[in-house]
């Protein structure tokens, strides 16, 4: 993309545990994420969100934003739904049909008591009468990937364990992460059996939380507040049961990644960092594999001596990820917010040195059964 | 029989062959008479060339452990005071993936490329559950 759209502004809700609300958050994100962009609320003509209830959709949040938008998005596709709309704000705003476009999220899972990883997982769907029937947690769905992964491939508890360390480690550097202490790889495969393979620690938190990006024309570029990120590439896709023929060892990264990579123009080397979807260690192992970070099979060593860590080969998930900073149900929107960060300079402590391409990875839905993948090459200017 | 506190399948028109088949301790898997491509979990057209000549054909019930995971922790309904539980994709001798549990074994046992054949619990009077067991 020659005239790439531009990311203008991005908020992170700070709070881990807030009696805010799901739309006050929303609210409050929105206002920050326009005046870091320079922008007002009378300028927004797109908005994209997941929405507060199923079935309606963005139409809550327009009503209590005090929205006008002439182009709409109510794309829900698990976690990974907020970087599915970086790119599709990017294909309206390339189409003429909105110019600055909002993205909002908010959740109180927290505060809400609600067990994202081990309720059951049953969502309404036709296929519940032959899957839901037998004890189907998040956790158990993505217990099953790694399971078959070490069977396969030999990777072990302890080569997943380095991701959550990597994580715990940039934490550290996050003023605002919710788990700040140093963890080792012994805690994280000494922590209790969740569904096996998969310990407590190589599970997401649980937070309240939320936030905002604002995408706009290449044409606004000049009037911005801050040096805005451009948006080089952006896939999507799905992977699914295949009606009982799947390869549940290849993700839908398979898919996005390469189609990603050649858009931008870029290769795996360029990357400066990453932000990949951690809802569980697992799902980080499999997605560089399957973006093409090394070959398949080979992710357990990938990881291994710290390779994901600030100052290795590929930092990952600089914010400290869902596995330490936050988690409030669909994480991502703070994978596009922490790369913009990153790509403008403002990581503090944790900055990736010279950082100009990012790479911005989401997951949605179960890595199990089905789930969604969308990924975005992001540039600094 | 006591009361059954995990969730029950929400039969309908299009999946009613495969739990009568299960009442009748039958696994049935379906294939297109068109393509000729077999299928599971069961729908009203052939997931391949979308196609409904489907026929419904007893299975075996005989397969081989694809993955599984030992549940230890849990907020499913029926499934917190049976811990640990095993949750496994079984792949059938026929080719087609069926997600189940694990019953009539011990959880640490269990071993991805084990044999196993299916059994039925008959939950109430018009439902039967299918799952699957050492061979
Ligand atoms: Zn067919």
């Amino acid at each position: 993309m020659t005239r790439a759209p531009l990311i203008a502004g991005v908020y992170e809700f700070p709070e881990r545990k807030t009696a805010k609300s799901a739309l006050e958050i929303q609210a409050i994100s929105a206002r920050a994420a326009l005046a870091d962009a320079g922008l007002a609320p009378k300028d927004v003509d797109g908005y994209f969100t997941v929405g507060t209830n199923p079935g309606v959709g963005p139409l809550a949040t327009v009503d209590y934003l005090n929205l006008n938008p002439r182009y709409i998005d109510g794309t829900t596709i698990g976690g990974s739904s907020f970087v599915a709309h970086v790119n599709h704000a990017a294909a309206a705003i390339a189409e003429g049909r909105c110019r600055v476009a909002l993205i909002t999220y908010g959740s109180t899972s927290r505060s809400s008591g609600i067990a994202v990883g081990t309720r059951e997982r049953i969502a309404g769907e036709y296929v519940d009468q032959f899957e839901g029937l037998y004890g189907i947690s998040t956790v158990g769905l993505y217990a099953l990937v790694a399971q078959r992964h070490m069977h396969v491939y030999g990777t072990t508890g302890a080569q997943l364990a380095e991701i959550a360390v990597a994580c715990r480690r940039h934490a550290g550097l996050n003023p605002v992460a919710l788990y700040r202490e140093p963890i080792t790889i012994d805690d994280v495969v000494r922590s209790p059996m969740i569904s096996s393979p998969l310990h407590l620690l190589d599970c997401c938190v649980i937070t309240d939380g939320g936030g905002a990006v604002v995408v706009v024309h290449p044409d606004l570029g000049r009037d911005l507040r801050k040096p805005p990120v451009r948006l080089l590439a952006g896939a999507e896709a799905i992977a699914h049961t295949a009606a009982g023929h799947r390869d549940y060892l290849v993700s839908a990264a398979a898919q996005t990644g390469p189609r990603a990579l050649a858009e931008a123009g870029v290769s795996h080397d360029d990357i400066d960092m990453a932000m990949i979807y951690d809802s569980f260690t697992i799902t980080v192992l499999v997605t560089l594999e399957d973006l093409g970070f090394c070959k398949k099979g080979d992710g357990g060593r990938f990881v291994e001596g710290g390779r994901l860590g600030l100052g290795g080969a590929l930092p990952v998930n600089t914010d400290g990820g869902g596995l330490s900073s936050n988690h409030p149900g669909m994480r991502g929107i703070f994978l596009v917010i922490e790369a913009v960060k990153q790509l403008r300079g403002e990581c503090g402590a944790r900055q990736v040195p010279d950082c100009r391409v990012a790479l911005v990875h989401g997951t949605g839905g179960t890595l199990g059964t089905r789930h969604s993948s969308a990924t975005l090459i992001l540039g600094a200017t | 029989m006591a009361e059954y506190t995990k969730p029950l399948p929400e039969i309908t028109a299009e999946s009613r062959p495969f739990w009568e088949g299960c009442k009748r301790r039958q696994l049935l898997v379906q294939r297109c008479r068109a393509c000729g491509a077999r299928q599971h979990y069961p729908r009203g057209v052939c997931a391949a060339c979308w196609s409904d000549d489907l026929e419904w054909l007893p299975s075996p019930g005989r397969g081989r452990v694809y993955s599984f995971t030992v549940t230890h922790r849990t907020q499913a309904r029926g499934f917190r005071d049976e811990l640990p539980y095993v949750l496994a994709w079984v792949e059938l001798d026929e080719g087609v993936q069926v997600l189940t549990n694990l019953v009539g074994c011990d959880p640490e046992k269990v071993r991805i490329g084990m044999e196993v054949r299916v059994t039925f619990e008959d939950v109430n009077a018009d439902v039967s559950i299918p799952r699957f067991t050492p061979a």
